[in-house]
């Protein structure tokens, strides 16, 4: 299957106090269509501002896309008009967001929030809005859907917000979700219930998911492929099978056994990445992650690496020392 | 149970909230928050506390520092029942308990030196009152967290969320505890930091002797940081037991769903493995439901789950779990 969307060289940044800060350094990603794709890292990573990016949601005048093409069914979306862009955001690509509360309108009715984009999108009559409105409900597993259109947010659990997200998301037959941590706020027994259903979903409608996530578990276990990033760029690519296996990038290997796991003995200790997150508006020639690094050696401070092959199924690796990674013990 | 008295008893602890919403302000009704708790907490080991939000476990937790008090039930500290002290001997024993929040951002004076923060409470229960030996103290808890002396002149802002969180410990290490109330210590930090947190807890743990309650929702992390954990829900432990024997054979139905619910950094792994996903949601402790509360999410729930309120009892030796199928 060919790529939906292919973003080359992004490179997005914000005016801070303290200097110009690159959030996003010149990263290529693509999604299938169809395909479940993770953008995984930590806070500051740059995994949300690329999703913004996407979207041309990126707050100015302090952050603003430098560089870059976001191409979508073969359109840079980043030289579009405003007008044409907004046809395609909420309808062909949509959003979740981690915290459903706030991106739901508080003094509108969830039939209301439902049946706007589809009047607007697809000039449905308010009937059949409405209608659609129910269905979306019942596919996203809201019983009674009648009841619950008339309601408004505060009345829905958390679960059941985040619920109403997916189906706004789903409202107009998009071909790609953009997901920013769509779990993360929520219990570990709805964060079940949400990942199956957009699991489900996914596969249902074939609609290509990114999913842009701090949690290597939620990676593991929907994610065909995954991107990870440090500091504003990829530093590792792969499917996830083999990414998981067989890390070729140091801090992918830090983050993999950093994390204490419950089909594991117990181990008397963790082993932390040390240090500290990076500061972005201090970069320099080198790895950013060189730092903080167990692997680096002198190169590493002054010359940054590029992307390049170390495995089957696209599995790239920015690391001097990947080579010499690929024979380091695994994960267990 | 080893004939050591206890550091703490929780014994039938409840704590009741009355929200408002009625007609003409009255009480529209009362949030069972914590409901008939009862444990104890060995000297120097770490009971791991979990559940999900609402369950009580922070409320729990604030019960036991005196920021809640309770609707009923006694908590002893040392034997001594905390509702029989006077001011002066509560303040002494309150020293000795100390917190550790959740985001150490929201609990650190944004206008105090970070040297400052740590000072305050030196100062203010006279611990140190000579205000050299302060400095001096203070760069000495700085170090047992794994700061510079240097940091002690930084503001909260100037921090990572990971060195914030250590200025929180030194804090609490400043009063010299016995007990550490841990509120979700490392989950607002980003998975490579939250390690290095926990490494330190546990030194600090071993080097002074520190007893912990640590208060989380993540299953992995509680397995590896204690020596017993208790799974509550909707107010009440349903399971207790030795971290081996919960993990490996969890005899309630929440708990083993619990457990399954955690995806695992493993994709074969995550593809193989049975996911017990429970229907429905936590309901509301204003309304919470006949005989087992656990009941209408329960996989397994029979009739009699309807109307019995399981007990929780022993069903192995130092294993408790509040089901009647158990």
């Amino acid at each position: 299957m060919g790529a939906l969307l292919e973003v080359e060289s992004l490179t997005t940044e914000f005016v801070t106090r303290g200097g110009v800060v690159r959030a996003v350094d010149g990263v290529s990603w693509d999604v299938k269509e169809g395909e479940t794709v993770a953008l995984v890292g930590e806070s500051g990573c740059g995994k949300s501002v690329s999703a913004l990016s996407v979207m041309r949601l990126v707050a100015g005048p302090e952050g603003r896309i430098v560089a870059g093409r976001v191409v979508f069914k073969g359109r840079d979306l980043l030289a579009l008009s405003d007008e044409e862009m907004r046809r395609i955001r909420g309808r062909e690509i949509t959003m979740i967001f981690q915290e459903p509360m706030t991106s739901l309108n508080p003094v509108l009715s969830i039939g209301r929030q439902l049946t706007e984009g589809l009047e607007i999108h697809l000039a449905m009559t308010p009937r059949a809005a409405r209608r659609r409105a129910a269905e979306l409900l019942t596919t996203v597993g809201i019983p009674d859907p009648e009841r619950r259109l008339a309601q408004y947010p505060h009345q829905f659990s958390g679960g059941m917000r985040q619920r109403m997200m997916i189906a706004m998301a789903l409202a107009c037959d998009p071909s790609l979700i953009l997901a920013d941590e769509p779990t993360t706020a929520l219990d570990v027994t709805i964060q079940a219930q949400i990942l199956e259903l957009m699991k489900d979903l996914s596969r249902r409608l074939g609609v290509a998911m990114l999913i842009i996530t701090h949690n290597l578990g939620v990676v593991a276990r929907y994610a065909d492929r995954v991107n990870v990033m440090y500091a504003g760029r990829i530093v590792e690519r792969g499917t996830a099978r083999e990414l998981y296996a067989n890390p070729r990038h140091p801090y992918t290997l830090g983050l993999l056994r950093s994390v204490p796991r419950l089909d594991e003995p117990r181990r008397a200790r963790l082993d932390p990445i040390e240090g500290q997150p990076p500061d972005l508006t201090r970069r320099g020639a080198g790895c950013a992650f060189a730092p903080r690094c167990a692997f680096s050696v002198e190169r590493c401070a002054r010359e940054r690496p590029g992307l390049v092959p170390v495995g089957a199924g696209g599995h790239v690796s920015a690391c001097w020392e990947a080579t010499r990674l690929g024979r380091a013990p695994a994960m267990r | 149970m080893t004939a050591e008295r206890p550091l703490l008893e929780i014994r039938n602890l409840t704590k009741h909230f009355r929200v408002g919403g009625g007609l003409f302000g009255g009480t529209a009704g009362v949030v069972r928050a914590v409901d008939g708790v009862s444990f104890v907490i060995r000297r120097g080991e770490t009971l791991g506390l979990v559940g999900e939000s609402g369950c009580g476990k922070t409320t729990t937790g604030r019960c036991i520092l005196r920021l809640e008090r309770p609707t009923s039930g006694a908590i002893l500290f040392e034997g001594r029942d905390l509702a029989t002290l006077n001011d002066e001997e509560l303040r002494a024993v309150r020293r000795r308990m100390q917190v550790i929040f959740q985001d150490p951002y929201s609990s650190l004076n944004p206008r105090m030196t970070v040297g400052q923060i740590i000072a305050e409470p030196l100062a203010v229960h006279r611990i140190v009152s000579d205000p050299a030996k302060r400095g001096a103290r203070v760069r000495e808890l700085l170090g047992h967290v794994g700061l510079l002396p240097q940091h002690a002149r930084r503001y909260p802002h100037q921090l990572s969320g990971g060195q914030r969180q250590r200025v929180g410990i030194a804090r609490a290490l400043a009063m010299e505890p016995t007990l550490i109330v841990c509120d979700e210590p490392v989950s607002a930090l980003d998975v490579s930091i939250q390690a290095q947190i926990i490494n330190l807890l546990e030194d600090l743990q071993r080097e002074f002797g520190l007893t912990y309650l640590f208060v989380a929702h993540d299953l992995s992390v509680v397995r590896h940081i204690s020596d017993r954990v208790a799974v509550m829900y909707l107010g009440k432990i349903v399971e207790l037991a030795d971290r081996k024997a919960l993990y490996d054979e969890p005899l309630h139905p929440y708990t083993r769903a619990l457990l399954s619910a955690v995806p695992i950094p493993d994709p074969e792994l995550e593809a193989r493995r049975e996911h017990i996903v429970l229907g429905g949601e936590v309901p509301s402790p204003l309304n919470p439901p006949s005989g087992c509360v656990f009941h209408p999410r329960c996989p397994i729930a029979i009739d009699r789950c309807r109307a019995v309120i399981p007990e929780l009892r022993e069903v192995k030796p130092g294993h408790w779990a509040a089901c009647i199928l158990a």
